[in-house]
């Protein structure tokens, strides 16, 4: 497939980690961000083609991982109600909440539907104008111009029965969040492309001077993944902490401003509780007041409902690079993708769901075995 | 979550609500695509695609030019025979 399979290449690659083998001449931690990079490098094991000491560490960037157990538990207090169709993406489905899980609604009678497109639901909504279509908007930057535009569609075409629960996540906040813990041992970052294809990277810059830390946007292909990181540690090898785009065949500095004009009509920034990691200030989004009306959250009332995390879970600590899955006693044993304890676990793309899904738990911890290319 | 892929553009219209609106085709599987964030985009562009939404047209100069870098290391990968021993392995941390 044109601009996908060209970046798979081997031959390529094994020259790239060549390269890094040489560039490298001491250890270095780097983190990926989002959580599609961490599922394909795991899946094409590229953090076990790394010199010993060049550390790659998982990020937050799974947004179905962090949405917050209180935000599941709300949607599915909106999902039972009668009158209401509840739409989302097919990632949240099997997210358990406080008690079970959209699937499980589902199959007790709830109208759930899965949705490819956000937009989908205005099809929905004008089909049943007598139910209330609802849909559970989550997602980074890079879904935020999809869950924007039925918002706005609705109130121009007048569609009264369209609202979304919003749990939109930022990713600045988050890297500072990171960088500003004590614990923290990340010194550069694989910067996530496709939240950039849609902000930009300019508001990484000042990130990348506070800190000290070398940012590369970095696409999500093999060969994105290795030349993202031959950039990273090349920049701290030669002591430059500066944002470098990688992918520049779909980002651009100023990212795509028409979709970010519409997102910033839309909605407005919050403080948002991530799930695992808890509140970060101003990491968030939500409906502006002009769209109230298609604002489940208002039109629904639900209360806050308290919720709590198994203790044993370190999903936090995995999601802010301090721990690797292996680390876990629960890992592979109590949790599992069918029995997830904690936000790493619940989604495909979160660091322990990735490292299950890829044999991982089955293996010796990475220490142990020999790295070779 | 941010998957997105890329596909090549084989229609755009405008739809009965006025969206800009297209199909497009991702290695043999066509799916809609709205297309108002990419106002440029014409028939037989490749655009990056998530959740049903074009985000960037992908520069097909761009793509060419992140290649050549990645072959022209190759050809200096050649010439250096590779060091299989990780330099650092004696090291600690700092």
């Amino acid at each position: 497939m044109k601009f996908l399979d060209e970046y798979r290449s081997e031959p390529l690659a094994k020259k790239i980690v060549e390269e890094i083998r040489r560039t490298v001449t001491r250890p270095w931690v780097l983190m990926e961000v989002c959580g599609g990079q961490t599922h394909s490098i795991v899946k094409y094991g590229i953090d076990r083609l790394l010199p010993e000491g060049l550390e790659l560490v998982h990020g937050p960037g799974c947004p179905v991982c962090v949405t917050s157990l209180e935000m599941i538990d709300k949607a599915h207090a909106i999902a039972r109600k009668k009158d209401v169709i509840f739409c989302s993406f097919g990632d949240m489905l099997r997210v358990p909440g406080s008690d079970g899980d959209l699937l499980i609604l589902k199959s007790r009678g709830a109208d759930i539907r899965i949705v490819y497109s956000p937009i989908d639901c205005l099809k929905i909504a004008r089909a049943n104008p007598d139910k209330k279509v609802v849909f559970f908007a989550i997602g980074f930057e890079t879904t935020a111009p999809a869950n924007a535009m039925p918002v706005w569609q609705a109130r121009r075409q007048g569609i009264k029965n369209f609202s979304i629960l919003v749990s939109h996540v930022l990713v600045p906040p988050s890297i500072a969040s990171i960088l500003q813990s004590p614990q923290n041992r990340v010194q550069g970052f694989l910067g996530p492309g496709h939240v950039c294809t849609v902000m930009g990277y300019h508001e990484y810059e000042p990130l990348a001077a506070r800190f000290r830390v070398p940012i590369v946007i970095t696409g999500f292909e093999p060969l994105d993944l290795l030349q993202g990181t031959l950039m990273t540690v090349r920049q701290l090898e030669e002591g430059r902490a500066e944002v470098e785009n990688q992918y520049p065949r779909v980002v651009k500095r100023e990212g795509n401003r028409i979709a970010r004009d519409l997102v910033n009509k839309v909605f407005e920034v919050c403080d948002r509780k991530w799930r695992g990691v808890g509140m970060i200030p101003k990491s968030g989004y939500k409906l502006r007041w002009e769209f109230r009306e298609h604002d489940a959250e208002r039109l629904f009332e639900v209360k806050d409902i308290d919720t709590q995390e198994p203790a044993i879970c370190i999903s936090g600590l995995v999601l802010r690079g301090v721990k690797k899955p292996h680390d876990c006693p629960a890992f592979g044993k109590q949790c599992t993708p069918d029995h997830p304890l904690g936000a790493t676990m619940v989604s495909a793309e979160g660091a322990c769901a990735a490292y299950y899904a890829y044999g991982r738990h089955l293996q010796l911890p990475p220490k142990q075995e020999a790295v070779s290319i | 979550m941010c998957l997105a892929i890329p596909g090549k553009v084989l229609e755009v219209e405008t739809n009965g609500e006025g969206v800009r609106m297209g199909r497009a085709n991702f290695g043999g599987i066509v799916k809609q695509v709205c297309l108002e964030y990419t106002p440029d985009v014409t028939k037989g562009d490749y655009v990056l695609v998530h959740v049903g939404f074009a985000l960037s047209k992908v520069d097909e100069e761009e793509a060419a030019r992140t290649y050549r870098l990645l072959e022209e290391l190759k050809q200096l990968g050649e010439l250096d025979a590779p060091d299989l021993q990780p330099p650092f392995a004696n090291q600690s941390p700092p």
